[in-house]
């Protein structure tokens, strides 16, 4: 599973024009406060519309403007966890986890509930509601959730940027085994070149919209 | 000093079902304001926003006397309502309903529409992500967050209904036992020189009621906010 990404967006305050393609296992994007990161990822999930471009995974093209194609964000399967967690508050971890599982067919699943308690450590935390979790397990929950979905692709948008140096070398092992154990492209946004420099095998280098360089096996 | 009569019973049973259906009544109707006025973007909005808080501040005699123009067997929706489906609502508790139903809209719209508000939108953005599409998300997520505000606007809207009288007075006039809601029985023996017991009785009465309401509407937002897991 590839994911190719050609996406132009212009706007009043910043131009960003990008392309670049993930395999499975880890791809940062790294880059600067403000260099446009975070709309690349929302666009790729569909909360925010290029102006140009084509967006496409190997079984799927999830927009293209020539062609008119522009899947809503439920239709994406795309696998989005937020800088701030955005768990529901009004449901239990266990009915956050399900919340996105329960709308995928049976037969486009390729992960179940218990796996992913499992691999994020989650099996104490099921009843609990998201406001009595600390921010560690929070972004575990968001993880978990994203994750179940079964998504073809996996972003994560600075998923330990809330988080004190204790709560991130807690997480941190966690998102080794999620690369480790989940076999689809992951794009993981960054400002921190410690997080990168432990997870990813590529690195787009993103500097006021732009590609400046990519890459190979990390730093 | 707290045995009421048979008459002032018919005015308290009939203040509570006509409360009671004018809640049921507003509920969708106020939902569907709260929400077009916190959501959406249209040309005359703010018009829109001005005629649901219309009841607010116009004499209550005045939207009583509107009612009556619309919905009087004279009137175009009242003719309507006749012709088509052979209901009369002037002069009869149902038109007490529809007053104070009128009446009590705009706080409960103004209730809702502060807790459509305060959904966080970024979390319907979250749910889009993870497959729900925009019923889904709405039902999931918008409006069980949403809910305490839509628990207080009825409630509130209620005890409004409980206690209208300008407005159905002039809709559906005084009539005993079909349209003599409490305050208008109040009202009733005010006018007589034995009344005054009676009516400090139902005055007492309706007081309980509203502080009720207002309390009850505050514990039960307090109560959803609490709670563990909706469902």
């Amino acid at each position: 599973m590839t994911l190719t990404v050609d996406i132009a967006l212009r706007r009043s305050t910043l131009n960003i024009a990008v392309s670049f393609t993930a395999a499975v296992g880890v791809t940062a994007l790294f880059g600067a406060s403000g260099a446009g990161k975070t709309s690349v990822l929302n666009m790729i999930a569909g909360v925010l519309t290029p102006t140009e471009g084509r967006i496409a995974a190997e079984d799927a093209v999830l927009f293209d403007k020539s062609a008119g194609i522009s899947l809503a964000p439920p239709e994406r399967r795309v696998g989005y966890v937020f800088q701030d967690g955005r768990l529901f508050p009004h449901l239990s971890v266990m009915r956050n986890l399900t919340y996105g599982y329960r709308l995928v067919p049976a037969a486009k699943r390729y992960v179940e509930p218990p796996d992913v308690i499992a691999l994020l450590g989650l099996g104490s935390l099921l009843e609990r509601r998201p406001d009595t979790l600390s921010g560690g397990e929070q972004q575990r929950v968001a993880i978990g959730r994203a994750l179940l979905t079964s998504p073809r692709i996996l972003l994560l948008d600075e998923p330990l940027s809330s988080l004190d140096a204790g709560r991130k070398a807690e997480i941190m092992p966690y998102l080794e085994r999620l690369r480790d154990s989940v076999r689809v492209p992951m794009i993981y946004v960054s400002h921190e070149r410690a997080e990168i420099a432990r997870l990813a095998a590529r690195v787009v280098h993103i500097d006021a919209g732009q590609v400046s360089c990519v890459t190979e096996g990390g730093f | 000093m707290f045995e009421f009569s048979p008459a002032e019973w018919d005015a308290v049973r009939l203040s509570l079902k006509v409360g009671f259906w004018s809640v049921i009544v507003s509920l969708p109707v106020g939902f569907a304001f709260a929400y077009l006025l916190a959501r959406a973007t249209f040309p005359g909005k703010a018009l829109v926003n001005a005629v649901v808080h219309m009841p607010l501040v116009l004499p209550p005699v005045v939207t009583g006397f509107g009612l009556l123009l619309l919905f009087g067997t004279q009137g175009p929706a009242g003719r309507f309502l006749h012709d088509v489906f052979g209901i009369t609502i002037a002069f009869r508790w149902t038109g007490a309903a529809l007053a104070a139903a009128v009446m009590g809209l705009p706080l409960m719209v103004r209730a809702m529409r502060l807790s459509i508000d305060a959904v966080d939108r970024r979390l319907e953005t979250a749910a889009a992500t993870l497959g729900a599409g925009r019923w889904r998300t709405f039902v999931t997520i918008t409006l069980p967050l949403s809910l305490p505000g839509i628990v207080a606007g009825a409630i509130l809207s209620f005890a409004k209904s409980f206690g209208e009288f300008g407005a159905t007075i002039t809709f559906v006039s005084n009539i005993p036992g079909e349209t003599q809601t409490l305050p208008i029985a109040i009202y009733s023996l005010l006018q007589s020189p034995t009344g005054d017991a009676p009516a400090l009785r139902l005055a007492i009465l309706s007081v309980i009621v509203s502080v009720g309401a207002i309390l009850g509407a505050e514990a039960v937002e307090r109560r959803i906010a609490r709670r563990q897991d909706v469902r």
